[in-house]
């Protein structure tokens, strides 16, 4: 266990970005999000969330594949390199290391896709425990701990210092890189932490949510459910659950005519756009009530079916702060469960 | 809420109408969701606070096929996009039954939760029978007072009028929120020069992560299917690979609803980067007003649109760089 | 990848509508008048045929001044048409400066028929103004670029 004073922050990160490129919570017009660091950039390390989840690091908005051009009357396909560099994001929270997971379950398992291998490979993750989670979290629901992110670096904001535990060899290696900024520091402080976390997650609304009933094998009992018919009538179909969403992995593939030449790139896909997952003879899911049940059943039912009964939700509560509409998969739990109670 | 809840009863109960839309209590003090209520009973639930921003003219779209009529629950500012939406011929008049419901500005969680209020248990100001101006918020790091005015939304500030251009029947009080000018922050940009106009909107506009929820919750956003969403169209929707790709849509989303954007601050108020994307709207808005005289949409049912409408003495388009 | 510093050759679009100006773009090569070639003209059965994306989509994929002419106000082959694209351009344009784009990248000229020596000294200009604007970098599409 290490410490380092939180002056001496803007020090780590000039040193982390010297060898590596460095991702961490920035504000930017008001809104924190996870960007590149720079001296300029307005680091903001004291909020819980970032409105976007940072898995852009492993699994970018939008990213190139490759590109077709003309070179008299051949066509040249020039395929987008692989992250090559080693790349450091630095206060992700339990929650989204536990998204990562999620991802490495669809990516990593065959076929795997290099781009986020190659990612997933030259990146650190340095982890901050939740200071002060607030209402709308539900990690515990989904086994995270708030207070032991398990990351390659786990770290605590703790008064006027940061704690920092290397948890993995690349963790260990990160931390010799930095070494120098390091103090040696005992677990006292980091345990009543822990312990503060812990108490203050019992009090929240949300932790307790069952998930019973919601398994693989619930399909059909879901699927036919009357209940998605009353619950999507909110839904506004935009994309904002999606693409705030730590674990949603879905992609679309397009491709973009520069006049002299086609470049194929991905970006993220949501299942409440009416052109999901369209194919030559139309779309399968014809309706915003199939559309809207296809993101929780994938969530809670689908997803678990595929992984052991893995959940495909890690409870961040992004969703619940941000949707539209104000619906939110905590709301879907609680109607089916209410439904469950009354029959 | 009360009055409206008995009200509500009493319409569907006797038949006038099919079903209610308005608000179902959430799970938090914050957010409910706009609902549809159809037997006396599930009123229960109904609920018209401070957080009910939600503008319901959008869902009188599909509550117009419905059989029967839908009584509505709209705000003075819903009912210019209601009759901008009667404009259009994208809702039924005989189909909705309009409660015009008083409105003491609405709030935004956002705001509050700047002001550093986390972990909220309960809010107590909220209610709309409520005189307070100060909402008391209860949360698990203890008590927090937040005044009522530094938690609205920034259209509330400056508010239209609490006037109901279109109703039934009009039920609760409404308090007067305009503190500031509509046109203000444009006109603040448009003396910027043109690099720092350029600076602030690469900011704002780079947060877009083109979730569509601005186009969703607009009123005047009614085609059936976008041209952003079209698979024909090479850059359609999703990217967001190039600055330049946000900007195009949110000028051109404006550009489709000038005219026509009754200025309800929805997209605004939805945005989950909280873009300032009213400031688009208004834009159009002012020089609609300058130069083809003073405009606002959906103040009547029968008017013609600037757009499509014109005169012979209109000014020229070299204006734009003769005005400085 | 090397970039070579090379000379600015701007590019440029003109929408013209059918009836009037694209009539004027003809008369000016018959009268053998010259205006440059970093002007390339679509040709749009009326002023009003012009879409708001068009233009962002020409800036977009990489022109540096668009331009727009018509039938003048009055004389429109559908009676109207250039009053509608009138209001239209004067918003968009308005828009286009609001949001930091130098305002001169974009104009709305009314060229008839035979004004031939009309359109060729309206492009002269246009072209002169462009090169004094410089590359457009604000509205391109880097992906255009390479």
């Amino acid at each position: 266990m290490y410490k380092i004073a939180k002056e001496n922050l803007s020090a780590l990160f000039r040193l982390i970005a010297e060898s590596s490129e460095l991702y961490l919570p920035v504000k930017t017009a008001g809104q924190v999000n996870f960007a590149a660091w720079s001296e300029e950039a307005e680091v903001a390390l004291d909020i819980l969330k970032s409105v976007k989840s940072p898995k852009d690091a492993f699994f970018p908005q939008s990213e190139g594949l490759y590109t077709v051009k003309r070179e008299g009357k051949k066509m040249k396909v020039e395929p987008e390199e692989l992250k090559n560099k080693d790349f450091v994001v630095f206060g992700m929270k339990a929650c989204d290391v536990k998204g990562l997971e999620v991802l490495d379950n669809v990516f990593l398992a065959d076929p795997i896709d290099t781009f986020y291998a190659a990612r997933r490979e030259h990146g650190t993750v340095v982890a901050l425990a939740c200071h002060e989670p607030e209402e709308s979290c539900f990690c515990k629901v989904f086994g995270v701990d708030a207070a032991n992110p398990a990351a390659d670096v786990a770290a605590w904001m703790i008064g006027e210092d940061l704690y920092w535990n290397a948890l993995t060899e690349k963790g260990e290696a990160l931390t010799e890189k930095v070494k120098a900024l390091l103090t040696d520091a005992d677990e006292t402080a980091v345990e009543a932490e822990k312990e503060a976390i812990h108490n203050i997650v019992e009090k929240l609304p949300y932790m307790n949510l069952s998930l019973e009933g919601w398994n693989g094998d619930a399909l059909s009992e879901k699927f036919d459910d009357k209940l998605w018919e009353e619950l999507y009538k909110p839904c506004l179909a935009c994309g904002t659950c999606t693409f705030v969403c730590p674990t949603c992995q879905c992609y679309d593939i397009k491709d973009y005519d520069t006049g002299n030449s086609v470049s194929r790139y991905r970006c993220w896909d949501s299942c409440m756009y009416s052109d999901f997952t369209m194919m030559a003879h139309g779309n399968n899911r014809t309706s915003q009530m199939q559309r809207f049940r296809q993101r929780f059943m994938h969530k809670l039912v689908y997803y678990p079916a595929n992984n052991d009964g893995m959940y495909s939700c890690v409870g961040c509560g992004r969703c619940v702060e941000k949707c539209p509409a104000s619906l939110n998969i905590v709301k879907v739990i609680k109607a089916f469960q209410k439904q469950g109670g009354e029959k | 809420m009360q009055e409206l809840i008995n009200r509500a009863k009493e319409l569907l109960e006797n038949g006038t109408v099919a079903r209610v839309l308005g608000w179902k209590a959430g799970d938090l003090p914050y957010n409910p969701e706009p609902a549809y209520f159809e037997s006396a009973e599930s009123l229960k639930d109904f609920v018209y606070n401070g957080f009910c921003g939600a503008n319901l003219s959008k869902y009188m779209i599909e509550a117009s096929k419905l059989e029967g009529k839908t009584l509505v629950c709209l705000k003075p500012c819903d009912t210019y996009s209601f009759n901008q939406l009667i404009k259009e011929h994208r809702v039924d008049r005989e189909k909705a039954y309009i409660i015009g419901v008083g409105c003491k500005g609405k709030l935004d969680i956002e705001k509050i939760r700047n002001q550093g209020v986390k972990g909220i248990e309960s809010i107590q100001g909220a209610e709309i029978t409520d005189a307070a101006d100060e909402l008391k918020i209860q949360t698990i790091y203890g008590e927090k007072t937040v005044a009522y005015a530094d938690a609205m939304l920034e259209r509330c500030h400056v508010c239209k009028g609490k006037e109901h251009k279109i109703f039934d029947e009009e039920i609760g009080e409404s308090k007067e929120t305009k503190d500031g000018e509509r046109f203000d922050e444009v006109s603040r940009i448009e003396k910027m020069s043109p690099a720092e106009k350029f600076a602030f909107f690469q900011k704002e506009l780079s947060k877009c992560i083109r979730c569509n929820a601005c186009r969703n919750v607009c009123p005047a956003c009614s085609c059936r299917k976008c041209v952003f969403d079209s698979n024909k169209f090479d850059s359609s929707q999703k990217a967001n690979v190039d600055s330049f790709e946000e900007k195009m849509f949110h000028i051109i989303r404006a550009f489709h609803v000038a005219g026509r954007c009754t200025d309800c601050g929805e997209c605004s108020r939805v945005c989950p980067q909280g873009i300032p994307l009213h400031l688009f709207n208004r834009k159009f808005i002012k020089d609609i007003d300058e130069l083809y005289g003073e405009y606002q949409a959906g103040d009547d049912t029968d008017s013609k649109a600037p757009l499509t409408n014109y005169t012979f003495e209109d000014a020229e388009p070299s204006i734009v760089g003769k005005r400085g | 990848m090397s970039i070579e510093k090379k000379e600015f050759k701007p590019k440029i679009v003109a929408f013209c509508c059918n009836w009037c100006s694209y009539a004027g773009a003809d008369l000016a090569g018959s009268s053998r008048l010259s205006y440059p070639a970093d002007v390339k003209i679509i040709r749009v059965p009326c002023s009003c045929r012009v879409n708001p994306m068009f233009i962002l989509r020409a800036f977009e994929k990489g022109a540096d001044g668009v331009i727009m002419c018509g039938c003048h106000p009055g004389d429109c082959h559908y009676s109207t048409g250039n009053y509608y694209a009138r209001r239209r351009m004067t918003l968009l344009f308005s828009m286009l400066d609001y949001i930091g784009v130098e305002n001169g990248r974009t104009r709305v000229e009314w060229v008839s028929a035979a004004e031939g020596v009309k359109f060729s000294d309206t492009m002269n200009s246009f072209v002169e103004k462009i090169y004094s604007l410089g590359e457009n970098v604000r509205l391109g599409d880097l992906r255009c670029r390479s």
